[in-house]
């Protein structure tokens, strides 16, 4: 599956490091357990976290401002606990950089995923792209505040999506 | 925001144009999502969400489709659609449930999308009435109506009910999660059984305030909900909800179905320690995002239509009258009604408990009385009970007389209400695939054997609930008796409870000793009630005198040897 951003397909710059094997140069997206050796490295080439579903992010608070992306991901699409964290990474903590969700999430959580503040997709699903780019177009009405601070549609919390 | 009230529909939060482009995209979403599944691109495991979002269940027999009824409120253009699904899609009947919502046994996966279609015509939808997500949000069945309230729940209940609809963030919760509103002191929702209960009354400037029960629930594992905080101003109800959902979404257990609740999750913490993570939540967050301002609240106030409360200054005494003249019907009127805010009204509530019938069950027919008679008699607006119920919730007294004749005319004039025909009871495993035991003829059984007005009267406020499974759909647990079905090698028992209670006077139903054959239950609970009006002393309800006396006294009975 390639990588999902506002609904299309985009180039993937990040690297996802090997297991046992040194970290490449260039944009390298670390376990949590390697995020030491990630800041390690030398030179300004960025870096991205990958954090399991039952990570506290708050934990992750002063090493914030040095990552570029934070992946969290989806072990089963029953697991909705990524919600809070990247809801949690963008207003509690102002994470502004990219929100990568991974894992087995369906297309059907594609308006969920955006409005928690996820801003891209890599799935280990075969789904057909199409499926998710309807997903992202076929909305237009929330009934509640989300990440994105959709504009207000002027009764109750609803807000106009897109 | 100005709204001409006099076109709304009475009670309910009357739809505007975005409201239903809303459903019709998600009706799109679904047919789609059906689509997906019939041609094979969808596994049954990964449809399986998808399709409980919509309320649509896999039962033992047949797909199980439960509509949405927001606080229990519909209308009569609601009910008659229901009744259309019924004959169209099901076999002439629905079932109402004790979450206020009404089920069809017996649907077809494809014509499920149609079902929506028609559904969203009235303003309707099943979103959300099943699956790991905020369930539809019930009421007091007598809000807005009732002489005792401080503040009608609905307004509240309504927000709660958009607020948590797809809401991006807890729609794939470890488990399914149910918030219950009353705006009375005396407690008709079970609050303490809820994963959020929400007691609300008239604050500082007359601005609502809020109690917050969390943890509680019936289940395998029944707990009382603790107060969780007390005073909570209006403009913080959102926020304070999205913190306690938030903190469950992260922490709650996901490894044991059985042990994913929030009461797990506030029990495992233990109380103090859960409300400081609410509170960090609370104090971290963005909170003017979620303000409940007040105009917010008048807007979606505006969208309810109210009734004209107007009658002859002599309505009461022509009720009295009435009643005088016709014993049965005097009868009915102490039973089903219950006492209206105007003095010239009242409230009915229809007992969908017939004697020796199935309770909650309505066919198609019977529903087409129920919302012509709403249209006659209560401004289009009708009540769904979570003790399967129906409530007519403003009928004219001088005009209940010729109700009721409607009412036994239509097989729907049993006098029974709170007495020990009013059996809650689950489907059990006539339709369930979770149960182990039949409920549907136990209820039926003692319903018919307890069927004398007279009798059941002497008896007195009398809760019998009967689940056919420990996940307590039927809330044994909260029953003065409660029934609970187990599969003992292949044979159906079942086990009694003695002593719960879903009221003020909340309580966990004691098991009382082993569990009883079949046929001997409906003897044992026969005998128990018999004792019960042995011991009892003037005046004395059932649960006063077990809560006198304890289980000892009541157990010889249920135990004597025929």
């Amino acid at each position: 599956m390639p990588l999902l951003e506002n609904g299309r397909i985009t180039e993937d710059r990040w690297t996802e490091a090997v297991e046992g094997a040194p970290l490449p140069d260039g944009a390298v997206i670390v376990p949590l357990e390697r995020l030491e050796e990630g800041l390690a490295r030398t030179g300004q080439a960025p870096l991205g976290v990958a954090i399991g579903p039952d990570v506290d992010v708050r934990q992750l608070h002063h090493v914030l401002p040095r990552l570029e992306l934070v992946a969290v991901t989806f072990t089963t699409f029953r697991d909705g606990r990524a919600f809070t964290q990247a809801r949690a990474l963008r207003e509690h903590l102002s994470f502004t950089g990219e929100i990568r969700a991974t894992g087995k999430p369906l297309p059907d959580q594609y308006e969920f995923m955006l409005r928690c503040g996820m801003t891209t997709v890599k799935t280990e699903r075969a789904e057909d792209v199409s499926v998710w780019q309807q997903a992202h177009e076929r909305f237009s009405i929330a009934y509640q505040p989300s990440i994105l601070h959709e504009r207000r549609q002027g009764l109750g919390l609803r807000r106009f999506l897109g | 925001m100005s709204t001409n009230t006099a076109t709304l529909p009475v009670g309910r939060y009357a739809y505007d144009q975005i409201d239903r482009t809303f459903l019709s995209q998600r009706v799109a979403q679904f047919r789609e999502q059906v689509n997906r599944r019939i041609a094979g691109h969808l596994t049954e495991d990964e449809f399986k969400p998808l399709r409980l979002m919509n309320g649509l269940y896999l039962q033992l027999h047949a797909y199980m489709l439960r509509v949405a009824i927001p606080y229990g409120m519909l209308g009569a253009d609601q009910m008659r659609a229901l009744a259309h699904i019924a004959r169209t899609y099901d076999r002439d009947y629905g079932h109402f449930t004790t979450r206020q919502n009404m089920q069809f046994n017996w649907i077809r996966l494809e014509d499920t999308p149609d079902i929506l279609e028609r559904l969203a015509d009235v303003d309707m939808h099943a979103i959300q009435t099943s699956g790991n997500c905020i369930r539809n949000v019930t009421c007091d069945e007598f809000a807005g109506a009732a002489a005792d309230e401080l503040l009608d729940p609905r307004i509240h209940a309504e927000i709660l009910r958009q607020w948590s609809t797809l809401h991006p963030e807890f729609a794939f919760l470890p488990r399914k999660f149910k918030i219950a509103i009353s705006g009375s002191p005396q407690d008709r929702v079970a609050a303490r059984f809820h994963d959020i209960g929400l007691v609300a009354r008239p604050g500082p400037q007359g601005r609502p305030v809020f109690d917050v029960f969390v943890g509680g629930g019936l289940g395998r594992t029944p707990i009382i909900g603790v107060l969780l905080r007390d005073n909570l101003p209006e403009e913080d109800l959102v926020a304070y909800l999205e913190a306690i959902v938030r903190v469950y979404n992260a922490y709650g257990r996901r490894d044991n179905m059985y042990k994913a609740r929030i009461k797990i999750l506030v029990q495992a913490l233990g109380v103090e320690t859960f409300r400081e993570k609410v509170d960090a939540e609370f104090a971290l967050m963005n909170r003017a995002d979620y303000r409940l301002e007040p105009d917010i609240v008048a807007g979606i106030r505006a969208r309810f239509g109210i009734p004209a409360l107007d009658a002859p200054a002599d309505a009461a005494d022509t009720l009295a009258a009435g009643r005088k003249a016709d014993p049965a019907f005097d009868r009915w009127v102490r039973t089903n009604t219950h006492p209206h805010r105007h003095p010239g009204f009242t409230s009915v509530v229809i007992s969908i408990k017939p004697d020796g019938g199935i309770p909650g069950d309505v066919t198609a027919d019977q529903m087409d009385v129920i919302a012509d008679l709403a249209d006659g008699w209560s401004f289009g607006e009708i009540r769904v009970t979570h003790m399967q119920n129906v409530v007519l919730g403003h009928v004219r007294k001088d005009r209940l007389h010729e109700l009721w004749r409607r009412l036994v005319a239509a097989g729907l004039g049993t006098p029974n209400i709170g007495l020990v025909g009013d059996i809650i009871a689950c489907p059990g495993l006539d339709y369930c695939s979770l149960a182990n035991a039949r409920s549907i003829p136990i209820a039926q059984k003692l319903s018919a054997r307890f069927a004398s007005p007279e009798l059941q009267e002497r008896i007195g406020r009398l809760h019998i609930n009967i689940s056919g499974c420990i996940n307590a759909c039927g809330h044994h647990h909260a029953g003065h008796i409660g029934i609970l079905g187990v599969d003992k090698r292949g044979e159906e028992f079942f086990q009694l409870t003695l002593g719960g209670s879903a009221g003020n006077d909340v309580a966990i139903g004691q098991i009382i000793g082993p569990a009883l054959p079949e046929d001997e239950t409906v003897d044992a609970i026969a005998r128990l009630i018999d004792a019960y009006l042995v011991l009892r002393t003037e005046g004395e309800q059932f649960i006063d005198t077990y809560r006198r006396l304890g289980a000892a006294s009541f157990k010889d009975a249920v135990y004597a040897s025929a």
